[in-house]
């Protein structure tokens, strides 16, 4: 099942003119606040009315504003997760949970739900009123919800956001047990780097309402290109393998033939893993540097040297792992004489990629 | 001496008590479920004359209630048009306790629109719109969330308009004038008492009773409002 869109509306401050392909798995709308993400979202979900759209999910043609008017929301089948979860209040969690239920056209059986609620964990939780509730088990109770509805897709509109680092920590392998366990295409809105690092199959970058990037998450990330969301958010995702547990507490990855080395990891050999590897933490070298303390160095040729913005540079190296970005000083890249096609190896200290960038 | 304890109530006054209870429960009960149509109307919808209905709505509370008495008798009298009209299906309003039930319902609609309106625009919209992504349809959103979101206020509208119907005059005696057993509600009673001789203290106990229903009433609203909004904010469970 496939979601097409194209859109263009004109707002006061910005005008948004995209297109783009939905595929099964989680494609996330990556892109600074303001950029017209949360305005796709409605569009699509139909609770907002852009200039021109046309929004076809798989055969079924939802909105084509030349042809005629819109279907309406509650016919679209298309879940939502909100930001703010948007429980009813006057429901108890299993009413909630069966609100979506009694209008689906699809019949969604009793053990569905069951099983909704033994993955989300909320067994405990159906007969109290959301009100009690945290924010965590309010938006597991939100995506369980959303899909109970009979929804043939669904879209989240940033749902971590408004959580704490535990509570997103909390919901973020309910969404990859959704990527992983469940067929239903996800197009996912986040400007946190970490998040689409984590879930993301594709991702589509957008920026003043204009998509500026869209692929794999590997791809659209190790784009100088697609900067995201300001200094500290650049950083490449690497695709890993759990190699071997070593005695010393560190962990040796598999990425593409390269040994890579991290703390120990909750991970039994030979499971993938996700690195996202921010662009300030790599340091470039063209000759392979000796005496480091540093354990990780990846070895490539240099890709792309972005634009200047300021004194940075990002560069993009492509190693044996994968591409890998850095940020570096225009003073060095003129030093170091870094330009496409030179040799280069860029050096990751062991302690920066091990934060909650993993999956 | 007036005593209440020596003086029980008269045929007449326990008529002029009862006949205003089923005026008002009438008046209250028959004008809700427009007073929610024009309140929803007034609060979500955006549409040409919006103001002007906002505007006529509250105009029995401004007009002197005898205009309002006398613009339903010019409409609705078995003489006008629209009055002769309705006669041909047995529909009578004039000097009939309908039209008491009539005319109090309109001096009460602002109050009942105002209550239900504001309690209708505290409900977040943002859950009727996760309602319609859920499925739901307007009028299911209108019934499953809008609607039992806003019972505390439909609750406190419903009862104000039968504490204002209890007590409405101008309007009625203007309309249906001042019929033992028909019209002649607590208050018009009370008019009617004071212009006799020796009827002060018949007026002084039906004033007594229209005091504490008044209060009877008001009070019950609270309480009730209290009741269902500690239940809709999740202090217990159902």
């Amino acid at each position: 099942m496939t979601l097409r869109v194209d859109l263009k509306h004109r707002f006061a401050e910005f005008s948004l003119d995209l297109g783009f392909d939905v595929p099964d798995g989680i494609t996330v709308l990556f892109g600074r606040s303001g950029s017209g993400k949360s305005t796709v979202l409605r569009a699509i979900a139909g609770i907002f009315k852009p200039d021109q759209a046309r929004i076809v999910l798989s055969d079924r043609v939802l909105c084509d504003s030349e042809a005629g008017p819109c279907l309406p929301p509650q016919k679209r089948r298309i879940g939502m997760i909100f930001q703010d979860a948007r429980l009813f209040p006057h429901l108890t969690v299993a009413q909630n949970l069966d609100f979506g239920r009694r209008f689906s056209k699809r019949d969604v059986p009793a053990h569905a739900v069951t099983q909704m609620v033994d993955m989300l964990g909320i067994g405990a939780l159906l007969d109290r009123r959301p009100e009690g509730l945290s924010g965590g088990e309010q938006q597991r109770v939100a995506i369980g919800r959303a899909l109970l509805s009979g929804a043939e897709m669904i879209l989240a509109d940033e749902p971590l956001a408004a959580l704490d680092e535990a509570r997103k920590a909390e919901i973020l392998p309910y969404f990859e047990r959704l990527r992983d366990e469940i067929a239903i295409p996800v197009l996912y809105v986040s400007h946190s780097p970490a998040e689409v690092a984590r879930l993301a199959t594709t991702v589509i970058a957008l920026e003043a309402g204009r998509v500026i990037g869209q692929g794999s998450a590997e791809a659209v990330l190790g784009d100088p290109a697609v900067l995201p969301v300001g200094a500290g958010g650049a950083g490449a995702l690497i695709r890993a393998t759990v190699r071997a547990h070593h005695a010393d507490g560190l962990t040796e990855l598999d990425a593409g033939g390269e040994a890579l080395f991290l703390p120990r990891l909750m991970a039994d050999p030979g499971h993938p893993v996700r690195l996202r590897i921010a662009a300030h933490e790599v340091i470039l070298s063209p000759d392979r540097p000796v005496g480091l303390s540093a354990l990780n160095i990846l070895s490539g040729t240099i890709a792309e040297v972005s634009e200047a913005q300021g004194s940075a540079v990002l560069v993009a190296l492509q190693t044996g792992a994968g591409r890998v970005l850095a940020r570096v000083t225009t003073r060095s890249v003129a030093a170091l004489g870094l330009c496409e096609g030179a040799p280069c190896h860029a050096v990751i200290k062991t302690a920066s990629i091990a934060q909650d960038n993993l999956a | 001496m007036l005593s209440l304890e020596t003086t029980g109530l008269g045929p007449e006054e326990w008529q002029a008590i009862a006949l205003s209870l089923k005026v008002a429960f009438w008046a209250a009960l028959a004008s809700l479920p427009f007073g929610i149509f024009i309140a929803y109307a007034l609060a979500r919808w955006d549409f040409p004359g919006r103001q002007l209905l906002n505007g006529l709505v509250h105009l029995p509370l401004v007009l002197p209630p005898v205009v309002t008495g006398y613009l339903l008798l010019m409409t609705l009298g078995t003489r006008a048009p629209l009055g002769a009209f309705l006669q041909n299906f047995g529909i009578v309003f004039s000097f009939r306790w309908t039209g008491a039930a009539l005319a109090a319902a309109i001096m009460g609609f602002p109050l009942m629109v105002r209550a239900i309106r504001l309690s209708i625009e505290a409900v977040d919209a943002r859950l009727e719109e996760a309602a319609s992504t859920l499925g739901a349809s307007p009028l299911h959103v209108f019934f499953r969330v809008t609607l039992p979101l806003s019972w505390p206020g439909i609750l406190a509208g419903a009862v104000l308009a039968f504490a204002k119907a209890l007590g409405e005059f101008g309007a009625t005696i203007t309309f249906v004038s001042n019929i033992p057993g028909q019209t002649r509600t607590l208050p018009s009673a009370i008019y009617a008492f004071l212009q006799v001789p020796g009827g002060e203290s018949a007026a002084l106990r039906l004033v007594l009773i229209s005091i504490a229903l008044a209060m009877g009433a008001l009070i019950l609203s609270e309480v009730l409002a209290r009741r269902v909004s500690k239940r809709l904010s999740g202090g217990g469970r159902s």
